[in-house]
């Protein structure tokens, strides 16, 4: 079995509507919670969490009493008499194994009803007394550790080069710390699931953005085989890293359902909380320190960072990595130090570490533009690294410079004041920022495709991958067709679902790459097995091994971000009036579903540079801002009037088969950053922590 | 509990309700009617939005038993997969989605706010207060009407194209 070979683009490259959008406009596409009598699910269930009222400490006893008195009440479910694991390793997974109490919101009981109204009222009457000890959720008043390494396999701390001797004679330092707040991925559709077990298997319609994921996380946990464990996500209502990695809730409810054989029971994470069970971007603060000759380019570069886990389950974003690959300089020191605190676990949001690393690193490069005098375009373009800083590897296609020089010219960059405050338009000042952006082309091993001949000339597909809303149902049958060397028409696929070949998270960008590698060398090995005219029911199935270039080349993909800002001179409203975004990212696969997700990108980015802002009190150990009241989203009219993505055609074989590198998460790298620097433009006011409001400028 | 009538996408519909249930719950949970989504519960982001009595209207707000005898639309009243209304066929022209979990009511709050605008109801944004004055239909115009409904795959360009040609069309 031979690995993918590349693959000549014919469907691949056009513009195609989502195969699933008539069931998506019209209602008829069914998410977690809704799947009905017609599938099997008649007379469920209802679970309802029931969380932690303290930080830390320890459940004394759950008083059930009250609510199981009330009409529909099945059973309440604790640390008494839960289902109990094989493995508590994953403290966050191990949910009602015994009385510790980890952080504010803690599932520590689920209620079993009838209606959903008898389940939520009966949470309500469970008491919850506890043994409460002294907790620390405030990340100035924590020590501070080193851990083993961060997250995606990054190291901890990376240095090059002598970061003190190559600063020694530095004509410009720019020295600042940049902080993001707490962020929370927020999809549309809270995270849920149905479950059913029969005793022996159990089954579940989940929300989540890994299939197999989710079985081979639970299946040992719960002391079962992983083929005892049935997952399926055929609608999953947005992601963004939240739903990458099974969290709590999906424990709850097959406890649940384990406690009520033969019963479908359903849970519905409530929007409040999300902000405790389903993952979140932890605060980050960064120290950035950019050491330059007169004309900016860099002698040295260091960026240490910040950030907060919880004490129960480790997770360390890596913000610092950007730092390492994205500028050339003879020395750099970087480093990462978190704490432990009794809080919520933190978990992936979109682009974790790029995004909170691209605006800390991004607003110092424009600090360094303005210091030197330069412009903040060829500031960039003069630090531009002939190899990759980090690895000395060549770069796949590193074309940072296009992306910023074709972007400043759709923009209209040119003739832009280098003083802030020279423009104004009424009530409003008005400036012009750039950021750059990257993020690395990861990839998956262990895809496994199955295609199987149909009559009529059409091919089965099929793969465990999920369509959160990227549109891989769209994209993976044009990438089979063209594999195949048939019609996109041909293509009959069926993805999301553990019943089809193992698949990898839709993450890290790398869902479409990572399935798409498996299904080209998939086709290839069965046009090799049974020709190009197979009769009907003929079949082969593959598991990628390796295909990208990773020993020989840095692969990555880059962008740049340019953003237009006003600010009102008297209220400080900032509006963010034009937003564009020109990337590199190899073969676009579909430019209709592609231009969707890099807008939903800069929305993202934008909501995050100008909205977005968890608020813990550290007095309590919760989340504050735990609804969408008061956790701002970017809302329609938020949306700038001038917003636009463009891309450089190009093709990556040293990244797939058919050219193309992710896109999911490249868009909110920057975004941020270059609207920051915008707002400095227009004020002349260094914001240089998220998120930029109107109380900055007043 | 209650016992409720109503028309649900053109079909008489009798249910027992709870008397705390909302009006979301009871087409999800009871009727399974599930083209309204659940996104937050407390009228914060919009998915649940349907037509009640022609109006659009927040399900998850409205107690079911204030509405004995109401007409609702949803989504999957408004069209078809094969035959969608031409509000749906327009998101379907500029990918006005990404997930899909929002769009039902995305969809059902475009078809009452086309309807709002051709009543002349005002808005935020919107210059001339006078009763009777024509509403100029603006991008500023569907981007205010529509806030009440987010979405976070941030499908807003596409959702501003269809509500731009839904509204050609309808004039």
């Amino acid at each position: 079995m031979s690995g993918a070979r590349p693959v000549t683009a014919r469907e691949v490259g056009r513009p195609r509507a989502r195969v699933d959008g008539p069931l998506k406009v019209t209602g008829h596409a069914l998410y977690a919670v809704e799947h009905g009598s017609d599938e099997g699910v008649t007379d469920p269930l209802t679970a309802w969490l029931v969380g932690a009222p303290v930080a830390r400490g320890r459940v004394v006893r759950i008083d059930a009493t009250e609510a199981l008195a009330g009409d529909g009440v099945v059973a309440v479910l604790d640390h008494t008499g839960a289902h109990r694991l094989e493995s508590v390793d994953d403290g966050e997974l191990a949910i009602l194994q015994d009385d510790r109490i980890h952080y504010r919101g803690q599932v520590v009981a689920v209620v079993l009803a009838e209606t959903s109204e008898a389940a939520r009222e009966a949470a309500r009457l469970v008491h919850v007394h506890v043994d409460a000890e002294p907790h620390e959720a405030d990340l100035d008043a924590a020590d501070l550790y080193a851990p083993e390494q961060v997250n995606a396999g990054h190291e901890t701390d990376w240095d090059d080069g002598d970061v003190a001797a190559g600063s020694t004679g530095a004509a410009v330092v720019v020295e600042h710390e940049y902080r993001t707040p707490f962020e929370h991925n927020s999809p549309m559709e809270p995270h849920a699931a149905s479950a059913h077990w029969d005793g022996e298997t159990l089954t579940l319609w989940d929300s989540t953005q890994a299939v197999h994921g989710v079985a081979k996380t639970l299946a040992p946990m719960l002391g079962l085989d992983v083929e005892r464990v049935r997952v399926r996500a055929p609608y999953v209502g947005g992601g963004f890293g939240s739903k990458g990695l099974p969290h709590s809730p999906e424990m709850a409810v097959a406890l649940a359902a384990m406690a009520a054989p033969g019963r479908w029971v359903r849970l519905a994470v409530t929007r409040q909380q999300m902000f405790a069970l389903t993952g979140y971007r932890t605060e980050t603060r960064s120290r950035v320190r950019l050491a330059a000759e007169p004309d900016g380019r860099l002698l040295a570069v260091e960026h240490h960072a910040v950030s907060q886990s919880s004490r129960v389950k480790e997770f360390a974003e890596q913000t610092a990595s950007i730092a390492r690959m994205m500028y050339a300089a003879p020395a750099r020191s970087t480093t990462h130090r978190i704490a432990a605190l009794d809080v919520a676990v933190p978990s992936w949001m979109r682009a974790p570490g790029e995004m909170p690393g691209a605006f800390a690193q991004e607003v110092a490069m424009d600090e360094l533009a303005v210091a030197c005098g330069v412009d903040p375009v060829d500031l960039r373009v003069r630090n531009e690294p002939a190899t990759d800083p980090e690895t000395g590897k060549p770069w796949n296609d590193r074309r940072l410079v296009e992306c910023l020089e074709q972007g400043a010219a759709r923009f209209g960059w040119s003739g832009r004041a280098a003083e802030p405050r020279t423009v104004v338009d009424g009530d409003w000042l008005v400036g012009t920022g750039v950021a750059a952006a990257t993020y690395p082309t990861l990839w998956m091993p262990g895809n496994a495709a199955r295609i199987e001949s149909r009559a009529g000339g059409r091919y089965a597909v099929s793969i465990g991958a999920v369509d959160i809303g990227t549109g891989a149902r769209t994209v993976l049958g044009q990438i089979a067709a063209d594999a195949l060397e048939v019609d996109v028409d041909a293509i009959v696929l069926a993805i999301g679902d553990t019943s089809l070949p193992a698949a990898t998270v839709a993450g890290g960008s790398a869902g479409t790459g990572s399935w798409g590698t498996a299904i080209v060398q998939t086709a290839q090995q069965f046009r090799a097995d049974h020709g190009t005219d197979p009769v009907p029911g003929l079949h082969t199935q593959t598991t990628t091994e390796a295909y990208p270039d990773m020993e020989g080349h840095a692969l990555h993909s880059f962008g740049a971000v340019f953003a237009e800002v006003r600010v009102d001179r008297w209220t400080g409203e900032v509006r963010c009036s034009r937003l564009h975004g020109t990337y590199s990212v190899g073969r676009v696969v579909n430019p209709t579903t592609a231009r969707s997700q890099l807008y939903g990108g800069l929305l993202m980015g934008l909501s995050g540079a100008l909205h977005e802002d968890g608020v813990r009190d550290p007095r309590f150990g919760h989340v504050v801002t735990q609804d969408l009241a008061s956790y701002h989203v970017a809302a329609h009219a938020d949306v700038p009037p001038d917003l636009d993505v463009a891309w450089l055609e190009e093709s990556d074989e040293l990244a797939t088969p058919y050219g193309g590198r992710g896109i999911g998460e490249i868009g909110i790298v920057g975004t941020a950053a270059a609207i920051a620097n915008a707002a400095w433009h227009a004020t002349g006011v260094r914001v240089r922590a998220l998120p930029v409001t109107a109380d900055r400028f007043v | 509990m209650a016992t409720l009538r109503l028309t649900v996408d053109g079909t008489p519909r009798e249910v027992d309700v709870d008397v705390r249930t909302t009006l979301l719950d009871a087409l999800r949970e009871r009727l399974e009617v599930v083209a309204p989504k659940k996104g937050c519960d407390h009228g914060q982001c919009g998915s649940c939005t349907v037509l009640l009595d022609g109006r659009r209207s927040l399900a998850c707000l409205a107690l079911a038993v204030a509405h004995d005898g109401a007409e609702v639309v949803t989504a999957a009243g408004l069209g078809t997969v094969d035959a969608p209304h031409p509000v749906q066929q327009a998101f379907l022209d500029h990918d006005g989605y990404q997930c899909g979990y929002c769009t039902p009511g995305q969809v059902c709050s475009t078809v009452g706010m086309l309807d709002e605008v051709a009543q002349g109801h005002p808005s935020h944004v919107t210059a001339d207060l006078d009763p009777g004055a024509d509403v100029a239909l603006t991008d500023a115009e569907i981007r205010e009407r529509l806030s009440g409904n987010l979405c976070r795959c941030g499908a807003y360009a596409g959702i501003l194209d269809a509500a731009r040609q839904a509204a050609g069309g309808a004039r």
